[in-house]
């Protein structure tokens, strides 16, 4: 081996021509071959990840789209330009006017720190970006970071073929890129990376037993902590876990470790942000970690006493007065502090997952957003194709191979589809889980058809007699050995086999089953090469399918950047609507800087980002009281509002309007849930006086109070002489598809002040009330 | 160790010789251990009685500032459920932990701590 090695070299020194790239690769041994393909690969899946997250920017420009990654894209701009402390004490006065908001103290600075950072790094290199690049371009880098946590998480649970599926898979998954786009600057971007790290940190020192794995894990949730409100995800699923682990007697020492170490500095690490606070102590959501921190102790303690004795009925009696003194304590305890209001319930956002109907009637907030109603089908199929039935599939392959990483594995994915179920915007949680586990079925599929292919499948004729006469002659040792190597699973670990046995007879009595097994192997399954060469195809051509789909998902679906529209023109060209920008810019440059205006919550970051104007609610909904009197003003007729609006020092109010356009998520759309939200704090506000016979309508026919409220007064101001379609009466809704029922419309106490290109957006100006004489 | 044991002679109202043939084979099987693993449980039950004054304190002025009593609290449950860690790596009769040197066990002890109580520093307020 030396020689050969100094041969090689001495001729690659002597001889002037290196040899060419492809035959240097030969050159190297199979171990160095199999290296250099995977780095290969996670390069490649590496670039894919933030490649295929581009097209937004590409199509159109490198902007922030919807609506909350705006408030993150100015807290970011406060953070880079005031610096850190200003940041984490920062009162902001142009939100929720009059009440103002508590940024520092309300709000996960993960996402916000990070950006900056980079940023910081950024400019430390002397690149001269500008943080809005930065902001744009976070999630798509982070979603390649996922990718090769995916790879080692993999890696972990089965093996690093495993692995590099994984990272492959979750670098297209439409679950995850829905919420980690370019220009997606929202929590869940980095949140998912945090989630994914953590939990293979946690596995990893659950599998080693380490303190500084389980240190490096507290990190981890830390970040989580203060990224995302998902985290109580994270400690209930890892109590739940080590609860699992008890209860199947799988129980050990680095168990211990792992979560004992996590969880102190985890708790104390996560109280750090403002947000959390004390949470870890006091609310419900967190008890579940708490109580099995507990007993935790009380098991491990019974464990060592049981080991000290040695005696099983001294042992007993310990173990009887033991429990029933943790137990009633535990219990007591959980009890006063339930009952006296110490351990705050679960609050209204995690309840309504564990049971969907109690937003729709207790908090309409909740229930009005889209992104939270239950989880269609079509929804599931879409943003996971192939991996849908591919998940009970890994299931299988991981029961089969029941270790501590797998069971993670299982938990973390029924739980998490469990999820899914229930709320749309879950299934981003879900993902990472999906592809995991399917990444298993896939590679140990593949693997077992490959190593089926690569078996020399073509038993001699001669030996197969021979091979018949020695398995009748020696029939239980060879059978017995034979469903040993069929069982090994390749030709390796049958030579290890062999090796071990050091007589020769051994060797011929082995080297007879072999063909034996050979022989018998092609006898039971004769096409079982064909076969296994037919289904590897089909797994390729799945495999392919699911990239066509990712790809166009994200082409259509995900990459529209919510705040430019674009629709199809008559003759086929492509046309854009920036009406919300256009209007946003009038703001900021048509109104005196200490105007407050008046608009539903959903556009309040986008006001106050690009308008740069205080608003009076915004998309933080903290104060449902606040949201209720914006939406009792929309819902009055117009005496009543302006009296609301004179209390609230509104100078203007915006409002969206899609009937020129057919553009369907506009104001009267959402308008049912003004009403129902005004409703629910001011009774005044009754939802059946808008419908007409539990119909919504806004022809003719509507109700009279639909047809003379503040939002239809505004949004279809002046519309009545508008011709919007040939053929089609005036004004004609296009969303609504109707001829609108009030056509006359006065407007006494504001007047217009812009309306945008397309009327997507109306600013009506608050008149000063009249002079008495 | 001693709570539990006063507590056991309690409670153990029909079996008191039973209670004390527990004592008794504990006792025995306790002093059987090596020396360095006593001096970390010696470390563990000082955390624990400190954690318990502070629990005791809390309760006779109030518990404002909450976060300053969490700090205290959960440092000393902290070192302890730490010394409770190395005391499993470091006993040579884990099977598990046998090819683990106790220098890298204390090690992770000592950084693990450093990181604990540094954090309860900027909690302390």
């Amino acid at each position: 081996m030396g020689a050969k090695a100094a041969e090689n070299g001495a001729k690659s020194s002597s001889s002037a021509p290196s040899p060419p790239p492809l035959k240097a690769f030969f050159r190297l041994k199979t171990k160095q071959q199999e290296l250099l393909i995977r780095v290969a690969s996670l390069a490649l899946i590496y670039v894919l990840a933030f490649a295929v997250r581009l097209f937004s920017v590409l199509r159109y420009e490198s902007m922030i789209h919807e609506f909350d990654p705006y408030f993150n894209y100015r807290t970011t701009l406060f953070l880079t330009r005031n610096g850190f402390y200003e940041f984490w004490n920062w009162f902001d006065s142009e939100s929720w006017y009059p009440l103002g908001r508590i940024i520092g103290g309300t709000l996960y600075p993960g996402l916000m720190v990070t950006a900056a950072l980079i940023y910081r790094l950024l400019r430390f290199l002397t690149f001269a970006v500008h943080i809005r690049e930065v902001c744009v371009l976070t999630a798509p880098f982070f979603a390649s970071n996922t990718t090769i946590v995916a790879y080692f998480f993999g890696k972990e649970i089965w093996d690093s073929g495993a692995g590099l599926v994984a990272a492959a898979l979750i670098a297209i998954c439409p679950g995850y890129i829905s919420r980690s786009v370019a220009g997606s600057y929202d929590n869940e971007g980095v949140a998912i990376f945090a989630l994914l790290f953590t939990f293979y940190l946690f596995v990893k020192a659950v599998n080693t037993g380490s303190l500084a794995w389980a240190l490096a894990s507290a990190f981890g949730y830390f970040y989580m902590v203060s990224a995302w409100g998902g985290y109580v995800f994270i400690i209930n699923l890892i109590p739940l876990y080590v609860l699992v682990l008890l209860v199947t007697g799988r129980y050990s020492m680095r168990l211990y470790v792992a979560y004992n170490c996590m969880y102190i500095l985890g708790m104390l690490l996560a109280m750090q942000i403002r947000f959390v606070g004390f949470q870890h102590v006091q609310s419900g959501e967190h008890m579940a970690a708490m109580g099995v921190f507990f007993l935790l102790q009380v098991f491990y303690f019974l464990d060592w006493v049981k080991y000290m004795l040695n005696d099983k009925q001294l042992f007993q009696s310990f173990l009887r007065i033991t429990l029933t003194f943790a137990i009633s304590v535990g219990a007591l305890a959980l009890g006063i502090g339930t009952a006296s209001g110490y351990i705050s319930p679960w609050t209204g956002r995690f309840y309504s997952l564990l049971d969907p109907t109690y937003a729709k009637d207790h908090i309409p907030i909740i229930a009005s957003v889209s992104e939270h109603q239950p989880t269609a089908w079509s929804s599931f199929m879409f943003d996971f194709h192939i991996l849908l039935f591919l998940f009970p599939a890994g299931l299988y392959f991981c029961f089969k191979r029941l270790s501590d990483a797998t069971i993670f594995i299982v938990m973390y994915g029924l739980t998490s589809m469990y999820f899914a179920g229930v709320m749309v915007r879950l299934i981003l949680v879900a993902a990472p889980a999906v592809c995991l586990i399917s990444a298993i079925a896939i590679s140990a599929t593949v693997k077992n058809l490959t190593s089926l292919i690569r078996t020399k499948g073509k038993a001699p004729l001669a030996v197969s007699g021979k091979g018949s006469s020695s398995l009748k002659a020696s029939a239980k040792r060879s059978e017995a050995q034979a469903l040993r190597f069929r069982s090994l699973e390749s030709a390796e670990a049958q030579a290890l086999h062999f090796r071990s046995l050091e007589s020769a007879e051994a060797q011929a009595l082995a080297s007879e089953t072999s063909k034996a097994h050979e022989a018998s192997a092609d006898q039971s399954l004769p096409f079982q090469h064909n076969c296994a060469i037919a289904l590897l195809v089909g797994a390729f051509y799945l495999l392919s399918r699911y990239a066509i789909h990712c790809t166009w998902v994200t082409s259509e679906a995900y990459s529209s950047p919510s705040i430019v529209l674009a629709a199809r023109g008559a003759h086929g060209g492509r046309v854009i609507f920036d009406d919300y920008r256009e209007a946003y810019y009038w703001l900021r440059q048509n109104t005196p800087a200490d105007a407050k205006v008046m608009s539903w919550w959903d556009y309040g970051y986008q006001i106050t980002a690009m308008g740069n104007r205080t608003v009076i609610v915004d998309n933080n909904t903290w104060n449902n009281t606040h949201i209720a009197t914006v939406g009792r003003a929309m819902s009055s007729y117009e005496p009543e509002a302006y009296e609301i609006m004179q209390s609230l020092d509104v100078d203007y109010v915006l409002v969206v309007f899609g009937g020129l356009t057919g553009y369907s998520s506009d104001d009267i759309n959402k308008f049912l849930w003004m009403v129902r939200i005004g409703g629910g704090v001011f009774p005044v506000i009754k939802e059946p006086d808008y419908l007409v016979n539990g119909e919504y309508r806004v022809d003719k026919g509507a109700a009279p109070k639909m047809l003379n409220c503040l939002m239809y007064k505004l949004a279809y101001y002046r519309f009545g002489e508008m011709t919007t379609e040939y053929g089609k009466p005036t004004g004609y809704d296009r969303a609504r598809g109707v001829e609108i029922g009030n056509k006359d419309i006065k407007l006494e106490y504001l007047e217009e002040a812009f309306t945008t290109s397309n009327w997507i957006i109306r600013i009506y100006k608050v008149k000063p009330p009249k002079n008495r004489w | 160790m001693l709570m539990f044991r006063e507590l056991e002679f309690k409670m153990a109202k029909s079996s008191t010789s039973d209670a004390q043939a527990l004592f008794r084979s504990l006792r025995s099987a306790y002093a059987a251990t090596p020396t360095n693993l006593k001096i970390i449980d010696l470390y563990v039950v000082y955390a624990i009685t400190t954690a318990v004054i502070q629990v005791v304190y809390m309760g006779i002025v109030g518990s404002f500032p909450f976060n300053s009593f969490l700090a205290g609290v959960l440092s000393c449950l902290g070192t302890a459920v730490l010394a409770v860690c190395l005391r499993i790596q470091v006993n040579k009769e884990n099977k598990e932990f046998k090819d683990l040197p106790p220098e890298r066990a204390f090690a992770d002890f000592v950084l693990c701590n450093l990181v604990l109580h540094l954090v309860v520093m900027n909690f302390l307020g």
